[in-house]
């Protein structure tokens, strides 16, 4: 599904530039559930936003679902950021004067999807994260923890191939934290790919495989062992 | 088109203009005050032309008035200072030799008491040929004006302005057939007109006896008071003004260089300088519109900037979520479009209120300054559309201005 091989990244300063990402190779494949640590600075973010056609790469390759990136214009870009990635942020990113339900139905919206069926949709992807209720309530409305299931809800919404979220968790107590958690797990079991950066080890625990980042290579990337569930 | 009629593009502006209420209060109040004041402006100005035309449209207004005085240098064995008379045989001179007239009316002029029964008023008299009702129309309401009968044999008649029928009579009176005594002589009232706003007559009302009888009646012989000449379109009238004179000045022995011999007024001249300030006006107007509009347009773009700069974050969801570069910029420019097209159409009502509010409060009665302030709808429908292509042209900046950075740094923004 993602397939890095020898990826570069630097940012300009001033001057100089700063090599981020020094030749990653990773492949993840459709329904695996993978998650990136590393400490602060390390390039995690850089990494996911690369994946997640927010920025560019410098050199080396990438395959999205077999197509090979390169030159994309912003168009383009943004069509396949649509049919193929949702996004979870850590300071969620919800629009304020847009409800729940509003906020779930957007990316449907630049789709090209009709009103009803935004509606319709977006609102059985509420019910699936819990919040069918919750439906009409403004984001200043929610807790952190309802906002991040609005926001999985419409990162789901598109029905994409692979679910991006950066520190998901970051922002939310450790109940919450595992609740969310546990929401990804069980969108993962039903087939979708999940790419999650964390800071925090019991998290990273919860997912599949580990990929651990220093400055800028891939120091590790294992199985996470299971214990056994009853 | 279709996102035209999208619910959800109108929520959008309506959230957006919510967010800012006050700042886009206070813009669109700029382009508002530039259309209101174009067709406030406009109006006014076309209603000052519609009264001058309404003044002189009555009139023949390629002419010239003259008039003679004293002369003001020694000529020919004469003093300085000789008193100087139009005669009748000018007229004939004047007809015969001078190209390009129409009319040349003589006519006559003095104030005397008129009276009816026991109720009396002092008006200027004049003797007056049939063809003054070809130079200034008169807009008779009973009866006729003198005619050539009139002038051939004396008779005593004469036409009234309705001012004076109001002053003489008793309401309802029917006035032809009545008399009506000037100077101890009757005269019988043959028609009665209604006064442009242009009194000629003079504050006190004019009434018209035959040129012929105001000679007899006042001991005139074949003098002259003074001459009305109107000249043919394609001639110029001061031409004509000053071959006149020049003619006068030969036919009376005076020095052709002596320019006080002979006093005019060209009439001419003067609607021709109200004219060209008139337009003045037109053309300042529009100056002083349409700089307040393009002023009012980038205030609009400027509001639309800041926006878009405060709202980088929300733009970079957006695009994270798939939203297409022009998607977000027609949703810019249409807001920019919609800005500018509300306020040019509450300028254009508030603007037309203001003209019916002037026409109601100056554009009524005699003395009305304005007629039929309007402006007409093309002059509208050009504004406006002009209106909405510097819109749309102005939410150009902003709309590039938001697709402009990366969506990874407008996500990065606080
Ligand atoms: N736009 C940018 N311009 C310049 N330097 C940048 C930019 N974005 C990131 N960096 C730098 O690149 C390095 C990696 O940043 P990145 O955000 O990927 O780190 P991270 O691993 O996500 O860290 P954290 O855990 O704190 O989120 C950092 O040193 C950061 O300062
Ligand atoms: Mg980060």
């Amino acid at each position: 599904m993602i397939k890095l091989h020898n990826l570069h990244k630097s940012y300009p300063i001033g001057k100089d530039s700063l090599h981020v990402l020094k030749g990653l190779d990773l492949h993840i494949r459709e329904g695996e559930f993978v998650s990136i640590m590393g400490s602060s600075g390390s390039g995690k973010s850089t990494l996911l936003n690369i994946v997640g056609l927010l920025d560019t790469h410098d050199s080396g390759d990438y395959f999205l679902n077999g197509q090979r990136i390169e030159n994309l214009n912003e168009k383009k870009a943004a069509i396949l950021r649509n049919k193929f990635l949702g996004f979870v942020f850590q300071s969620f990113n919800l629009i304020n004067y847009k409800n729940a339900l509003e906020n779930v139905a957007l990316p449907l919206y630049y789709k090209g999807i009709g009103r009803k069926e935004r509606q319709v949709t977006a609102l059985q992807y509420l019910e699936k994260v819990g919040l069918k209720e919750r439906a009409y309530h403004l984001p200043s409305e929610l807790s952190g923890g309802e906002k991040q299931r609005v926001a999985i809800a419409r990162a789901l919404v598109t029905n994409p191939k692979v679910v991006l979220a950066d520190e998901p968790t970051g922002a939310l107590d450790s109940t919450t934290s595992h609740s969310v958690m546990e929401l990804l797990k069980e969108i993962n079991r039903e087939g979708m790919t999940v790419f999650v950066i964390t800071h925090e080890e019991d998290i990273a625990e919860e997912t599949d495989r580990i990929v651990r980042l220093r400055d800028g290579v891939i120091i590790s990337d294992k199985r996470v062992i299971k214990k056994a569930i009853v | 088109m279709k996102f035209l009629f999208d619910i959800d593009t109108w929520q959008e502006i309506y959230s957006s203009i919510r967010k800012n209420k006050i700042r886009t209060a206070i813009t669109i109040i700029g382009v508002m005050w530039g259309i209101f004041l174009l067709v406030v402006l406009l109006g006014a100005a076309k209603g000052v032309e519609n009264n001058f035309n309404k003044l002189f449209g009555s009139f023949a207004t390629n002419s010239v008035f003259i008039w003679a005085q004293s002369t003001s240098k020694p000529f020919k064995g004469f003093q300085e200072g000789r008193k100087l008379t139009l005669k009748m045989s000018d007229l004939k001179s004047i007809r015969s030799e001078i190209k390009g007239l129409d009319f040349v009316v003589p006519r006559h002029q003095t104030q005397a008491v008129a009276t009816n029964n026991f109720k009396s008023g002092t008006f200027g008299i004049y003797g007056d040929y049939p063809e003054l009702n070809v130079v200034q129309k008169k807009d008779l309401v009973y009866g006729r004006f003198i005619n050539e009968n009139d002038i051939l044999e004396n008779k005593k008649v004469c036409v009234i302005e309705e001012e004076i029928y109001k002053q003489l009579f008793d309401k309802d009176e029917y006035p032809i057939g009545q008399y009506i005594k000037i100077n101890n002589i009757n005269y019988k009232l043959v028609g009665m007109y209604k006064e442009g706003s242009l009194r000629t007559g003079g504050p006190q009302g004019s009434i018209h006896i035959p040129f012929t009888t105001f000679q007899q009646v006042y001991n005139r012989g074949n003098t002259i008071g003074w001459l009305m000449i109107t000249g043919k379109p394609e001639f110029d009238i001061s031409q004509i003004e000053a071959d006149v004179k020049l003619l006068l000045k030969n036919l009376h022995k005076v020095n052709p260089e002596d320019n006080r011999a002979f006093g005019s007024f060209n009439l001419g001249e003067r609607i021709a300088q109200v004219t060209g300030f008139l337009t003045g006006m037109q053309f300042l107007t529009w100056f002083v519109g349409i700089a307040t509009l393009i002023a009012g347009v980038f205030a609009i773009g400027n509001i639309l900037l800041i926006t878009v700069k405060e709202r980088t974050k929300e733009i970079g969801i957006r695009r994270a979520l798939g939203a297409k570069p022009w998607e977000i910029k027609r949703q810019i420019i249409l807001e920019s479009v919609f800005l500018t097209s509300v306020a040019g159409a509450l300028g254009i009502i508030g603007g037309g209120l203001v003209l019916m509010l002037i026409d109601a409060t100056m554009g009524k009665g005699h003395d009305a300054s304005l007629t039929n302030p309007t402006v007409d709808i093309p002059v509208i429908l050009i504004a406006f559309a002009t209106l909405v292509f510097l819109g749309t042209l102005i939410g150009l900046i902003p709309a590039q201005r938001a697709v402009s950075i990366k969506p990874i740094e407008a996500l990065r923004e606080e």
